[in-house]
């Protein structure tokens, strides 16, 4: 017997808000979060812009030594976890423990980490690498810290699907309650990965937007002039909860998860399925998991990452998916504000999403100046609009042909 | 700055506790609330430090503030 599964907390943090409502109200303002990257030298780089989070000081949320032995994006995971948390209103003492699973995710790890050890290595030697560098790079890290933190028992581990890593996560925590294994589970995803590693790796395969002179207009998903996504950093965390504990202590109640997609292109490990057929199989399965019809849906937050191919192959899988009822569909990126947040993106834009489900308004998809003939649907340009969205979808693919859809539906008792 | 000095030094930064429960009979793990590897960090710091090596079976018996001061103490001649 499926159980029903509702979302009652959600924590943020992100370059566009540390709090949800900041959050949501800097994407329906339209305001970009992309920036001149200052963390390290770009000198010798061709991209030097990304989503980057300034003035970020450990020493506000964590003890010096505690924020030693966290990697970056642990860091940003326990945030947006400590938010979420209190977010839910959940008194902990009155919780069964061994039912809150922690299924978090991350696309790349402690990357910030293992620069620096192999750093060490080659200038000092093996002798000098830290006995603290496999448990601080590993990416399964976050899970166990938030089950240390709030001494959570249930399942707890951490996946990896490279973008769609968070879409996952909430995707399989959803099961693990519907199922039973879990009553609660705070799940989502946390990515640290502006570094000089990994921004030459990203564009050096051609994947990012080089337009450096206008960071704030350089991430312009499904646009004609696209040229590629803007790495971006962060992490959302959300709080599923069965749907009767949720009413019985009288939680707020955001929306509800009614469905997930997955599938995988079997194509190419880094492009899309160019007639975007994983996901619309994706988006199909949400669909029929949910008990809906395509025509039910009201909005989709694509993963629209700006890349030319990428867009050209959602826009295809959605028409695929939906026909005719593809243009009543308000559409949108958030990725055109916050940049690619990879394995935290899938968790941020449900954010997104259930907040336009909750709120019926639907944020903008920004830098929307020249359309591109290929890509013709609604994607909710420059300006946010205020709709009816009774259901909507969140898509997130990734490298390797990974596609997870997340169905949310209007919480309606 | 004396070797009893870095050394205390050393711990206080890399635990993060104060001068006063850096005595010599302090023990890491039990006094100062370090972990198995915040013992093995504090050991690779002392031989960054005072540039000397300190081999697994030495390191080892290095427990508590006295015992590393000596030690130090020894391989530096003094």
């Amino acid at each position: 017997m499926k159980r029903r599964v509702v979302v009652t907390g959600m924590g943020v943090f992100t370059a566009l808000g540390t709090e949800v409502e900041e959050f949501y109200n800097n994407l329906l303002n339209g305001v970009s979060g992309i920036s001149t990257i200052e963390r390290f030298d770009t000198s010798e780089l061709t991209v030097k812009i990304a989503g980057e989070i300034k003035n970020y000081d450990p020493e506000k949320y964590f003890e010096r030594n505690e924020a030693k032995r966290l990697d970056r994006f642990t860091q940003y995971a326990l945030i947006a976890a400590e938010s979420a948390m209190k977010d839910s209103g959940l008194d902990l003492n009155t919780v069964d423990r061994d039912k809150f699973a922690v299924i978090t995710a991350s696309g790349i790890g402690g990357m910030e980490t293992w620069q620096a050890n192999y750093k060490i290595m080659m200038e000092k030697g093996t002798r000098r690498v830290s006995p603290l560098f496999i448990p601080m790079m590993i990416s399964d890290i976050a899970a166990g810290r938030i089950s240390i933190k709030w001494d959570l028992k249930g399942p707890n581990y951490s996946l990896t699907s490279a973008c769609a890593s968070s879409g996952h996560a909430i995707g399989t925590a959803y099961r693990t309650i519907q199922y039973g294994d879990a009553d609660f589970a705070i799940c989502g995803g946390a990515e640290a990965v502006i570094t000089d590693l990994a921004i030459a790796g990203f564009a050096n395969m051609k994947a990012l937007s080089t337009r450096n002179d206008d960071p704030k207009t350089a991430s312009r998903p499904f646009d004609r002039d696209r040229d590629g996504f803007v790495m971006g950093e962060g992490s959302g965390m959300l709080i599923l909860e069965e749907y009767e504990h949720a009413v019985k202590r009288g939680a707020r109640i955001y929306g509800e998860i009614a469905g997930i997609g997955f599938s995988g292109d079997a194509k190419d490990i880094v492009a899309p399925d160019p007639e975007g057929n994983g996901a619309k199989r994706a988006m199909l399965s949400a669909i029929s998991d949910a008990g809906i019809k395509p025509e039910d849906i009201d909005h989709i937050n694509t993963h629209g990452t700006a890349t030319p191919p990428g867009d050209l192959a959602e826009t295809m899988g959605i028409k695929a998916a939906f026909g005719a009822h593809a243009y009543n569909i308000a559409v949108n990126s958030t990725k055109s504000m916050t940049g690619h947040l990879l394995g935290a993106a899938g968790a941020i834009e449900l954010i997104g999403t259930i907040k336009a489900v909750q709120t019926d308004t639907v944020h903008p998809t920004i830098n929307q100046f020249n359309p591109d003939p290929a890509c013709d649907l609604n994607y909710t340009p420059n300006k946010s609009i205020t709709r009816k969205v009774r259901y909507a979808i969140s898509n997130t693919f990734g490298f390797g042909g990974h596609n997870a859809s997340i169905l949310v539906k209007k919480f309606e008792g | 700055m004396s070797v009893e000095q870095k050394v205390k030094e050393i711990i206080m930064d890399e635990l993060g506790v104060d001068e006063a429960a850096v005595v010599p009979e302090a023990s890491f793990i039990n006094d100062l609330g370090a972990d198995s590897l915040a013992t093995v960090e504090l050991v690779m710091k002392f031989e960054d430090e005072f540039d000397i090596k300190i081999e697994e079976e030495e390191a080892e018996k290095i427990t508590t503030v006295g015992s590393a001061i000596d030690f130090i103490k020894k391989q530096l001649g003094e």
